[in-house]
């Protein structure tokens, strides 16, 4: 089935999450969608897949109008969609997830399933257990599940939403093969994803997607260089920082491991010093936020050792590394960053040490009016935290940090903040860093990782490289490690790494 | 104590469980379709007064059963509307609905308190009486103890085994994938809401009109069951069968409170009622604990052998509630 | 983006949930009594808090009545207040107040055979009382902090609990000479009872402690650190971890203090109203303070004002039995009618803004 995308404009309040997308996709051909973070890859196919409705354009399919009402109507027009977390129910069977929401009367039958469960299964070489729950299956089981379930339901065009995080190799080659197959059926496979040896090794073609607009296609063979630009856009070369002095060890991880029910992250070893900026590199969930955060004490680290100047910190609270001086800053500023309904004023006086038992309002004022002159904040004392801007809110996180701090843990410092506000943030932290605090970030944009950091850990695949001075690095190296390509050399070198690295002073 | 007695008393714990079971059932649905109905407690009040009088002025107990079942709605619908569409706190809606109807039944109840009824007869089963043991416990009852008997088999039937009940799993488990699937997530919400509502508000006449029949005001004694049978809901972690099987356990311990009644002259009456009640909060605890904070953190700090071994204890305790339970759902 | 009202909008809506909840409370009537006009049942609610039906006029013993139901709500209110402002749906209110009665009974009875002067007896009680109320509150506290149970259940659960506990002691241990009944313990002495003003039933020093209870819950959540950090870490508990504060720590003071201004409600019940343990000591109090702290939107300012209003509906129903021999449980349908009205017509007022801010915003 062949599928056009005509002009799709898509608006979520003030912002434009798709600028006139215009692709057209033969059929029997896999095509990539590449971009990072809110690109606006997710927003194109959930319109393709019936979730949402655009604003403005046309969908055809083989030349024919469509509309879509849900994403029941979708597929029942020949689109599924394989979100990146499967859409199921992971306390139900894996039988029973195959044929909820299947066209027919009262009672489904079972047995029919069963046997078109197995049989597609088959085909791909999947090995899929009908009786047994599917949250016990991994996540690629899963995926495989979903795949099979919209096959069985007629659907002619796929679309997979970063399908390979979180699977593991095998899981992905069966994948691929799976996709493969499916084209040379003469199905329409979508793509999306941000690694480029994925767009490498599996698409036909490939669509690049930035700030919501379509900035270019490709097909295979591909020069990688040029993919990278397209994504990431020219680097504007702000110029790295004037380099801080370093000064003592703040923290020190030693042989750290994290463990999840997806990942296993281990022998993690690295020293930050005063003045120092560490950004952790990776695609969204490759494990750096669940480093970052047992780094902090939020979550209880499986194995290793956490120094924090100077102390063994390991399985300590976090609020005892708060209480020595580190701050963990959240990228999700309403969920976990702020109070939604405290004002600025609440939101300063909280914050800050010794304000004594009984709160005076004038002083309360008079604290909140110097942070949002300090902090460019543009808000009043009275105003409550979800009434602001996001770069509002995250300069109002800035001025709810304590001027003493020794180590600052942050997610996505700028994240959805326009250039100015970005640059701002950063100034501000890199004052820090100079009064000899450390800084140890995750970022999803390369080039704040480049400018800003003085070395990096990229993760890829459960595994995590060295620390790789940000000097020795450019864009399209980092953007080629974060998709996986020439990764094992920088991770190859970790293990004696982890001795010669270590504090040379 | 002999035999017959003690057949005769577990005859009584199934018909005592009746209404219970019409009230889980009701409260289990609606809570399986992600909507918490906490004015369970007052709705059966409410109800059973009004199928009471109904019943009483009309003399026709249909009319008294369509009362009560009415009034289960109406309840639901008002709870359904004000926290679907208004997006009000569940929580604070349905507690407000649970005080509300309460005190309607007293003041509504008032004229009929103490006045002689009508009362389901009795309809023992031709032959299926006569099986030993069996008959006397299970069919020498009135006609809603059989119905709350094939409700539970229905309704675990619907949950489970048809595709609308994969549907309704779905809505209170992930309601964004059960739209993916073709669910009108909103209109299903409200028909189960309703639906349970009128469940729990058959609860009501089967006690003033079969099981303790009569409406006495404030000490009709049914003050509290609409409670329990929101805890039977946790305790049979939204299972219909299980949620039964608790009612049951429920009426048995009441029932036991009152046969060691003799033997532990001491302990008043009253105290060994409430028996269940403890047991409940201690049920709760054992099937939560595995989700608490510290937990976790405990675990992340045991070698991997205990670690994994005391994580599957935990969960094989454990009841996880729909995760959409009590979530606004947004269609995108 | 238009995220608020006028005033004068909000005070349509105000005024709307008024109208709704008279509709409301109108039409049960109606079906209760088809003969007698709705108003004329109000207006008898109303009068019945300030005046008896046989002579008219104001009657001081009347407005006692409403100061000594206003009472126990403040102090249930309070206490309510405190805990909301932690995000906690303390739905165990009830038996708080119980386990403030059943504490200040058993220190009571081990003083009243001894020689300590009836003032340090009666405080010490008091003083009991609040230390039942906070620990059966923190019981709540501990299975939702430790033990993953859900605020609402574990409260509930302990509701009945103690009223078990009750039970067993009125029928028990603390059973009257002969025969335990539902008429409670035996009686107090009367230099055991709080003093009350004149012939009316209203004591001093229960108002003062009713209202410094409200006056303390006002001054805290309004104007001090601990109750901005509590209502930080009702607001977002996790935020409030990573600011450094310990929300478990701030859900068990927030019992803790809940719970001991709920339990002195439970202890003026026995020492000021009753003067023994009776049944039903609780007479519902908690139940109605919830209804106030919904009704005030959990902000403080307002909660003395509308309990004063539902403590007169109680009192003003009383008569309703004896005048239009209707029951006076109407006045719960009233407050139940006044508080549903209030969230109905919150929900439509949120809709409207949301249509305007979606207006806005294409």
């Amino acid at each position: 089935m062949q599928v056009e995308l005509r002009n799709i404009h898509k608006f979520f309040g003030p912002v434009h999450a798709n600028r006139g997308i215009t692709l057209t996709i033969p059929a029997g051909t896999i095509q990539g969608l590449l971009g990072e973070n809110g690109a606006g890859k997710s927003t194109l196919m959930k319109i393709l897949s019936g979730f949402i409705r655009p604003d403005q354009g046309e969908i055809r399919l083989d030349g024919q109008s469509v509309t879509f009402h849900s994403p029941a109507d979708a597929l029942a027009q020949g689109i599924g969609m394989l979100h990146q977390d499967p859409l199921d129910f992971p306390p139900m069977r894996v039988l029973d997830n195959f044929v909820t929401g299947s066209p027919g009367g009262l009672l489904p039958d079972r047995e029919d399933a069963r046997q078109a469960l197995l049989s597609i299964s088959q085909q791909f070489g999947f090995s899929l257990d009908p009786d047994a729950y599917v949250d016990t299956l991994t996540v690629g089981e899963r995926q495989q599940l979903e795949i099979v379930r919209l096959l069985w339901l007629g659907a002619r065009v796929l679309i997979f939403d970063e399908p390979t995080t979180g699977i593991s190799a095998q899981q992905r080659q069966k994948l691929f093969a799976a996709l493969r197959r499916l084209a040379d059926e003469g199905r329409t496979i979508i793509f999306v994803t941000h690694k480029l040896e994925e767009v490498q090794a599996l698409c036909h073609r490939v669509a690049v997607l930035r700030a919501g607009e379509l900035v270019g296609t490709a097909d295979a063979p591909y020069d990688l260089d040029r993919l990278v630009e397209m994504m990431f856009g020219k680097v504007i070369s702000v110029g790295r920082a004037d380099p801080v002095p370093l000064g003592e060890t703040v923290l020190a991880l030693e042989d750290l491991a994290v463990e999840d029910h997806r990942l296993n992250i281990r022998g993690v070893t690295l020293n930050i010093r005063a003045g120092e900026v560490v950004g952790l590199a990776g695609m969204e969930g490759s494990g750096q936020r669940r480093l970052l955060r047992a780094a902090a004490g939020l979550i209880r680290p499986t194995g290793g050792r956490v120094r924090f100047l100077g102390r063994d910190m390991t399985g300590r609270p976090y609020l005892d590394f708060h209480r020595a001086g580190a701050a963990y800053i959240p990228a999700d500023r309403m969920t976990e960053g702020l109070f939604p309904d405290l004002t600025i004023a609440e939101h300063v006086a909280l914050a800050r040490q010794r304000v004594g038992f009984f709160l005076r309002a004038e002083a309360m004022r008079a604290w909140a009016q110097e942070a949002i002159r300090h902090f460019s904040i543009r808000g009043r004392p009275e105003t409550p935290a979800r009434a602001l801007s996001g770069g509002n809110q995250q300069r109002l996180l800035l001025a709810l940090m304590r001027p003493d701090l020794r180590l600052i843990f942050m997610e996505h410092p700028t994240r959805g903040l326009d250039l100015e506000s970005a640059l701002w943030i950063w100034g501000q932290l890199k004052n820090r860093c100079r009064q000899g605090a450390a800084l140890f970030f995750m970022s999803s944009d390369l080039e704040e990782l480049l400018n800003y950091s003085d070395r990096v850990l990229v993760f890829f695949g459960g595994r995590v490289s060295r620390p790789l001075p940000a000097t020795e690095l450019d864009v399209e190296k980092l953007g080629q490690l974060i998709g996986g390509y020439g990764f094992d050399r920088v991770v190859n070198t970790a293990a004696p790494a982890a001795h010669t690295e270590g504090e040379a002073a | 104590m002999t035999w017959d007695t003690i057949l005769t008393g577990l005859a009584g714990v199934v018909a005592m469980a009746t209404p219970v079971v019409f009230a889980t059932l009701g409260e289990t649905l609606t809570e399986r379709a992600g909507v918490i109905n906490l004015s369970v407690n007052g709705t059966i009040l409410l109800a059973a007064m009004g199928g009471f009088a109904a019943a009483l002025t009309t003399d026709n107990l249909w009319l008294g059963f369509g009362v009560g079942m009415l009034i289960g709605g109406v309840v639901a619908a008002l709870l359904a509307f004000t926290s679907l569409s208004l997006k009000q706190s569940q929580i604070a809606v349905g507690f407000v609905l649970a005080l509300l109807t309460r005190d309607l039944a007293y003041y509504l109840g008032n004229p009929f308190v103490g006045k002689q009824g009508p009362r389901v007869p009795v309809m023992t089963l031709p032959g299926l009486s006569r099986i030993p043991v069996l008959g006397a416990l299970l069919f020498d009852h009135d006609p809603l103890t059989y119905l709350s008997i094939v409700l539970i088999f229905v309704t675990w039937f619907w949950v489970y085994k048809t595709r609308p009940g994969l549907i309704l799993q779905g809505l209170g488990e992930r309601p964004a994938a059960a739209y993916a699937r073709g669910a009108n997530v909103r209109l299903q919400r409200y028909v189960y809401t309703i639906l349970g509502g009128m469940l729990v508000g058959l609860a009501g006449p089967t006690y003033s009109l079969s099981v303790k029949a009569g409406w006495k005001g404030t000490i009709s004694g049914l003050d509290g069951i609409g409670w329990i049978a929101l805890a039977l809901t946790i305790f049979g972690a939204w299972n219909p069968l299980r949620g039964a099987v608790g009612a049951y356990l429920f009426a048995l311990l009441q029932w036991l409170s009152l046969v060691v009644q003799p033997y532990l002259p001491d302990v008043p009456t009253q105290v060994l009622q409430v028996a269940p009640f403890p047991l409940m909060i201690l049920t709760l605890l054992l099937v939560n604990i595995g989700n608490t904070e510290w937990m976790k953190r405990t675990l992340a700090g045991l070698p991997p052998d205990a670690r994994h071994t005391v994580a599957r204890i935990l969960r094989a305790m454990q009841v996880t509630p729909p995760a959409g339970l009590g979530r606004a759902f947004e269609e995108e | 983006m238009n995220q608020n009202m006028t005033w004068r909008e909000t005070l349509l809506y105000r005024g709307g949930a008024v109208l709704l909840a008279l509709a409301l409370t109108s039409l049960v009537i109606w079906v209760s009594s088809p003969s007698t006009p709705p108003w004329e049942v109000l207006g008898l609610v109303f009068r019945g808090a300030f005046s008896t039906p046989a002579q008219g006029g104001l009657s001081w013993k009347k407005v006692a009545d409403v100061l000594v139901a206003w009472i126990p709500m403040l102090l249930a209110a309070a206490g309510l207040l405190i805990t909301f402002a932690a995000g906690l749906w303390n739905i165990g209110v009830e038996g708080q107040i119980v386990m403030g009665a059943v504490f200040t009974t058993w220190v009571l009875r081990l003083m009243q055979d001894s020689t300590a002067p009836p003032a340090l007896a009666l405080t010490l009680a008091l003083v009991a009382g609040a230390v039942g109320g906070a620990l059966w509150a923190l019981g709540v506290g501990l299975l939702r902090t430790y033990g993953g149970v859900n605020e609402i259940f574990g409260g509930l659960g302990l509701n009945f609990v103690a009223t078990t506990v009750v039970l067993w002691l009125i029928f028990g241990p603390w059973k009257r000479p002969g025969i335990g009944s539902m008429s409670g313990t035996e009686p107090f002495p009367p230099e055991l009872h709080l003093p009350t003003w004149g012939d009316t039933r209203l004591s001093g020093v229960a108002l003062l402690i009713g209202l410094g209870g409200m006056a303390l819950a006002y001054v805290l959540l309004k104007g001090t650190s601990f109750g901005l950090r509590l209502k930080a870490v009702g607001n977002n508990p996790r935020a409030a971890r990573l600011m450094g504060l310990r929300p478990a720590r701030y859900m068990m003071l927030a019992f803790g203090l809940g719970g001991a201004l709920v339990g002195l409600a439970g202890s003026i019940q026995v020492t000021g109203v009753y003067y023994r343990l009776i049944p039903a000591i609780s007479s519902g109090y908690g139940w109605l303070g919830l209804l106030v702290c919904m009704l005030v939107n959990f902000d403080p300012t307002w909660a003395p004002l509308v309990a004063l209003f539902f403590a007169a509906i109680n009192i003003g129903s009383i008569q309703l039995p004896i005048v239009l021999s209707l029951d006076s449980s109407l006045a719960g349908v009233i407050q139940g009618s006044l508080v549903f009205s209030f969230l109905f017509t919150e929900g439509l007022r949120r809709l409207v803004l949301q249509r305007r801010a979606r207006a806005a915003a294409s």
